[in-house]
């Protein structure tokens, strides 16, 4: 870890000044993933920018019936929030399947948007990894690849997004907000994770110098049935080996509304809009949460070894939606 | 070293203000072992994969080496040194010597200071991953020995006392709530 | 029946629970570690390793590194002192001392420098931004059966690499029921919780070491040696260990690159291994393929048993991890054989872990042994009593206590196996499948020779010196209650002072050994005393010392088949459609001599049951084939098991005297982790009718079975 230079900013001017003076600048949250990165030689910024005085801490009901997450808002305190509990269920629970009870109580929404990916590649800074080096190649693709993409990667990195979280924000259609020293912006999720084409370096569709300010979360009826499950090698404290995020709203034994989204298959929450859509307006049987998952993966490109990967992904769905039926039914 | 990358910080620690100069590099663990000469505080992984340095920083529970001190700055740190009252043992610490809640000890003061945050989290109604209904109408999880474990799940423990953690986490709660 | 837990020690300590002595320092944080002590003008190294498997090392350009803020020096190769070549310490001639000591690159991770700084943050930095270039080489770590270059060795601590009688073919042919299965058990890591750490300095002529070992006065030995220095002038201490599994009995990195820096720049040195290097300068449990085959009639009596075992060492010390030997104490077979043979790679050394053979040999052995079971209609336990040898099979001694079949009829009892539907798959609870197994374990009891001091103090008070070490076992507290018992005086009397190399040689805390041999002693020294002062002895102003040294009572021992015993049990969940398992519960009953502290025993048994959990459910060191290095060297990548996967877990044991033995105590630390692994994986055959053979039984293996991927041999 290289000497760096420590900035806590007053305002949010004062952030996007000092982020935008230095180039080898990083805003810091909880730190949890920078400074781990920064720990192995990953990441080596000049200057960090402490956003702990920032007023982005809080959870607010917008206008329309919507939620206001602030950037800075802590995992634990989005998991422990009653309107989230409430009313994104499947976004709580997705929250408390990430990490562990320390780490929640320090990582901040915004940054766990922006982490960074747990391929042992990248996170050693002795393997080639075209994410973090830029045209060294792809050690994945040969070599230990248990744990990657399925869907949307390509022959230049196939590393998976380790967010729970984002995943069930993807399946409520959040939308990413930010400022930049020329104002405002917003990113809805679904374009905030920039395809990975030949340049995973490079990951979001932020602009230079962005800060992400929180996230909202439109209305969605749908999202008071959700549910995340999250599969992984150990019971807890450990990344997901596939997850889905779920909602589903049955009206007359025919599917109204249904989200879904899975985790740890694409270099981003995976939206499955194939699946939603072969869904809507059909029945609500194991038959049809199969054939609309299979319609999702029939796009997957599997590795050698991440084939388990389409029938974890198959069965999930399944079991997921079939639980929300069932309780819709009671 | 030089003046734009270290600080001079106050950290409350254990109740007194601790006034130091650290390297912006110095994580919070370090500081507290290395510069204050607090050694309760472990390190195990030294990037937030075990929990042994888990310390409370402003009465929550947090892993000290990825908390940077300069950022701490300000705040309030309990430490294991801090958690008993003038030579008497919290419920939790009593509780794990008494069912023998360790063996070799080393991942002890991270368990025992997230014991302390899962009966406040718990008493606050925070839900767990373990919670099968998180909504708020479902009222607050009972502190079962499945909740206990997935609420402690941060901490790990190679010499494998997990059993005797849970029940005395069990017993703590208990005595804490009496 | 337990007795109430006191927290005092009573005179009739032995068999009674007791919190442990240091039990307050621990949870308040007092006690001290290794990395825990301060010293003046303390400098901090950073040990860096090779990102190469295999070559030479081309250049170090350390000038950009020592004109770095705060750093002392860079050490390497080409500036290191040199150390004793031909070193040959406690376990035998080691080469992975040789540190700094040539430019050869033997894998990755291996030490390639040291620097040393001011603060750790200033030799961190400096460790990274250091330049070091290679003339790489192809490496080998093509972990595989049939590779040429494996052969069988003469011998290792655990016998012969190979043991034959009778006729395998032969009897395999004439059996009516065979099963021919190969398993395979992966890298495994120890992970003590904490790293590896020491200091070093020198104080008025004397090395002084705080280290982390298991074996304080083994480590001072080999210290010296290796450094030319007089033993008398290394003094070097171990109070509080945290956790050590086989990890801490060598001479490691950190200690002599700490050595060097104190002596190159007369101010202590601490260097801590990080987390990540814990993966390939302190050991680790080799991969195995084991195949085993059994020959049996239709009434489930073995005819024929070959064990034979691959396991991988390093191109720099012959290490074989005897995974074969298992059978050779525990089932009889008129063909007998097993082997174990060992192939050297471009990988770290491995080492001692936790029940070393037993646990992976037991894994394949106690799982075929299920699966003969099935093949011939028999319970697996009634299987067992109908094999149960009277002699051991190999050696032909007869057993010193032998109480499997009575771990297994109190197991079966407490867990309820009666009641147990012997097919597959068939049990279901919501989405789980459920299903329960069970296995055999058992470990040598062995014992060392060792010195002990026990003091008669002016005061009336006692004081017992022994270079025991308490790596998180109960040691000081049995050993103590062993000194009460044998002093036959108020437990307040008696301190016992540990880890500290100038207590004289006391083998280390490992083969379950520990306790044994060093109880063994202090009875011996503390008896002796007991007599003298009865008989009138006068104390003088320092004290009165009985010395003792079981050197004679232990080869007195008669030779017989010693060994504890025990019978697992495990209860799993199994989710078909995710490939999720939980483990429900575990139980075993042991018959391992005399308990000394049930409170501590009871937690040292039910920590090894988990790691057979962890070692049959998540352990997994995954090596890169590019790159020859770990993908996982952290413990986010390598999954062990956490609170969340460890259910209620069970763990007693039945009386097991031994009247031919003097001190009565087998170890306990390392039979937990026997069988273990082997009861989950029969509970996950018992809860889906798939048999996993290769561990761990991750979720997609569980999704896809090893049988049905491709190229699968």
């Amino acid at each position: 870890m290289r000497e760096f230079r420590y900035e806590r900013a007053a305002d949010m001017a004062g952030a996007l000044t000092l982020l935008a003076a230095e180039p080898g600048a990083r805003p810091l949250g909880g730190g949890t993933n920078l400074v781990d990165l920064m720990k192995n030689g990953i990441e080596r910024p000049a200057l960090l920018v402490d956003l702990r005085d920032l007023p982005l801490g809080r959870i607010e009901p917008t206008a329309d019936g919507g939620l206001r997450i602030g950037a800075t808002v802590t995992n634990s305190d989005l998991a422990a929030h009653p309107d989230v509990r409430r009313r994104y269920p499947a976004l709580a629970q997705a929250v408390l399947a990430g990490a562990s009870g320390q780490l929640r109580n320090m990582a901040t929404v915004g940054g766990n948007l922006l982490q960074r990916t747990r391929c042992g590649y990248f996170t050693d800074a002795a393997a080639p990894c075209n994410k973090r080096s830029p045209g060294s190649g792809c050690a994945a693709l040969t070599g230990e690849h248990r744990n990657h993409a399925v869907l949307g990667a390509s022959p230049h990195c196939v590393a998976v997004h380790p967010s729970d979280m984002a995943v069930a924000l993807a399946a409520f259609d959040a939308v990413v907000v930010y400022e930049t020293l020329d104002g405002p912006g917003e990113l809805p999720l679904a374009e905030f994770y920039r395809p990975v084409d030949s340049n995973p370096q490079l990951e979001t569709a932020l602009p230079p110098g962005a800060l992400i300010t929180g996230v909202v979360l439109p209305p969605a009826p749908v999202a008071a049935a959700s549910r995340y499950r999250k599969v992984r090698e150990r019971a807890s404290y450990a990344f997901a080996i596939g997850s889905l995020a779920a909602a589903l709203d049955i009206r007359d034994g025919i599917v109204h509304d249904v989200r879904l989204a899975f985790g740890a298959v694409a270099s981003r929450p995976w939206r499955a809009r194939q699946a939603e859509r072969a869904l809507t307006g059909g029945p609500a049987d194991a038959a049809a949460f199969a054939a609309a998952a299979d319609a999702e993966l029939a796009a997957a490109r599997p590795l050698p070894h991440n084939g388990y990967k389409l029938p974890l992904m198959r069965n999930l769905a399944v079991s997921v939606l079939t639980e929300l039926a069932e309780e819709a039914a009671r | 070293m030089t003046a734009s990358t270290s600080s001079v910080i106050t950290l409350h620690v254990n109740g007194e203000p601790r006034t130091l100069t650290v390297d912006h590099r110095t994580t919070l663990l370090d500081a507290l072992r290395e510069h204050l000469g607090l050694t309760g505080t472990k390190k195990g992984c030294d990037h937030g994969q075990c929990g042994a340095c888990t310390v409370l920083l402003d009465g929550r529970r947090a892993v000290a080496c990825l908390q940077l001190a300069v950022a701490a700055e300000g705040r309030a740190v309990t430490t294991i040194e801090g958690v008993a009252e003038d030579g008497r043992l919290h419920p939790v610490q009593e509780a794990f010597l008494e069912l023998d809640g360790y063996q070799c000890g080393y991942c002890t003061p991270g368990q025992i200071c997230s014991a302390l945050a899962v009966l406040d989290e718990h008493a606050a109604g925070w839900p767990s991953a373990a919670t099968a209904d998180v909504r708020p109408e479902a009222g607050p999880p009972a502190l079962t020995d499945d909740e206990i474990r997935e609420r402690m799940s941060g901490n790990l423990c190679r010499c494998s006392a997990y059993p005797a953690i849970v029940r005395a986490v069990a017993q703590a709660a208990k005595a804490v709530s009496a | 029946m337990t007795p109430a837990t006191t927290t005092g020690l009573a005179p009739r300590a032995v068999g009674t629970p007791h919190v442990r002595l240091e039990g307050r320092d621990k949870v308040t944080g007092a006690a001290r570690y290794a990395a825990d002590f301060p010293a003046d003008g303390l400098a901090h190294g950073w040990i860096v390793t090779s990102t190469v498997a295999r070559g030479r090392i081309a250049s170090v350009d350390d000038l950009p590194a020592l004109k770095m803020p705060g750093v002392l020096a860079v050490l390497h190769h080409g500036n290191a002192p040199r150390l004793k070549e031909d070193f040959a310490g406690t376990f035998g001639p080691d080469a992975t001392t040789q540190i700094l000591q040539h430019d050869r690159v033997p894998h990755a991770g291996w030490p390639v420098a040291c620097v040393v700084a001011e603060t750790p943050e200033q030799a961190r930095e400096a460790a990274e931004t250091l330049v070091v270039t290679y003339d790489t080489e192809p490496h080998d770590v093509d972990f595989r059966p049939g590779h040429p270059a494996a052969y069988t060795p003469d011998a290792s601590p655990a016998g012969p690499g190979r043991a034959e009688k009778g006729d395998v073919e032969a009897e395999l042919a004439a059996s009516d029921v065979v099963v021919d299965a190969h398993y395979s058990t992966p890298e495994l890591y120890h992970n003590a919780m904490e790293p590896h750490a020491a200091m070093a300095y020198w104080d008025d002529g004397r090395l002084e070491v705080v280290d982390t070992t298991q074996g304080a006065y083994a480590t001072a030995q080999d210290l010296a040696q290796l450094f030319g220095l007089d033993p008398a002038s290394v003094h070097l201490r171990s109070e509080h260990v945290g956790g050590g599994f086989g990890s801490k009995a060598q001479v490691r990195a950190h200690l002599i690159l700490a050595v060097m820096a104190t002596n190159l720049l007369g101010r202590p040195v601490r260097i801590a291994l990080t987390r990540p290097q814990m993966f390939s300068l302190i050991g680790h449990r080799s991969r195995t393929a084991q195949r085993v085959r059994l020959g049996a009639g239709t009434d489930g009596r073995l005819r024929a048993l070959e064990h034979t075992a691959l396991s991988a060492t390093s191109t720099l010390r012959e290490f074989v991890e005897p995974s074969a030997a298992y059978g050779r104490t525990m089932y009889d077979a008129n063909g007998h054989r097993t082997v174990n043979n060992v192939l050297p790679l471009d990988v770290p050394t491995p080492t001692y872990m936790r029940a070393p053979g037993e646990a992976p040999g037991s894994f394949a052995m106690e799982c075929a042994l299920d699966e003969l079971a099935e093949r011939c209609g028999l319970d697996p336990i009634a299987l067992r009593a109908r094999n149960e040898p009277s002699v051991g099979p190999v050696s032909g001694l007869p057993y010193a206590g032998h109480r499997l079949l009575d771990c297994f009829a109190e197991g079966a009892r407490r867990f309820g196996w009666a009641e147990r539907d012997p097919r597959p798959g068939v049990r279901r609870d919501g989405r789980w499948l459920i299903g329960t197994g069970t296995a055999a374990a058992s470990f040598f009891t062995g014992v060392f020779p060792v010195t002990a001091a026990v003091t008669a103090n002016a005061d009336g008070t006692f004081t017992v010196r022994i270079t025991a070490a308490d790596i998180g076992t109960g040691a000081r507290t049995a050993l103590t209650q062993l000194a009460v018992e044998a002093l036959d005086v108020e437990p307040s009397r008696v301190r016992l002072l540990i880890a500290d190399s100038d207590f004289g040689n006391a083998w280390l805390a490992g083969g379950s050994m520990g306790t044994r041999s060093w109880g063994w002693a202090i009875q011996l020294a503390a008896r002796e005393l007991r007599e003298r002062l009865a008989l009138g002895a006068a104390v003088p102003a320092d004290g009165l010392t009985v010395r003792s040294d079981t050197e004679q009572a232990v080869r007195a021992l008669a030779a017989a088949e010693r060994h504890a015993y025990g019978a697992q049990f495990a209860e799993v969940a199994v989710d078909p459609g995710t490939g999720e398992i939980r483990v429900r519960r575990m139980l075993g009953i042991f018959a391992a001599g005399r308990i000394v502290n049930p409170l501590t025993a009871r937690s040292q048994l039910t920590g090894g049951m988990i790691w057979g959990l962890s070692a049959a459910l998540h352990e997994e060191g995954i090596r890169d084939a590019a790159s020859g290095a770990l993908v996982n060297a952290d413990l986010a990548g390598y999954h062990y098991a956490a609170h969340a996967d460890v259910p209620a877990i069970e763990a007693d044991w039945l009386d097991d005297p031994d009247p031919d033995d003097p001190v009565g105590i087998k170890g306990i630390g390392e039979i937990g982790a026997v069988g273990s692994a082997a009861a989950v994986a029969n509970a996950v055959w018992h809860a889906t009718g798939v048999r996993h053979r290769d561990l761990p039984i991750r979720p997609d293996r569980v999704l896809i079975p090893e049988q049905e991927r491709a190229g699968h041999s």
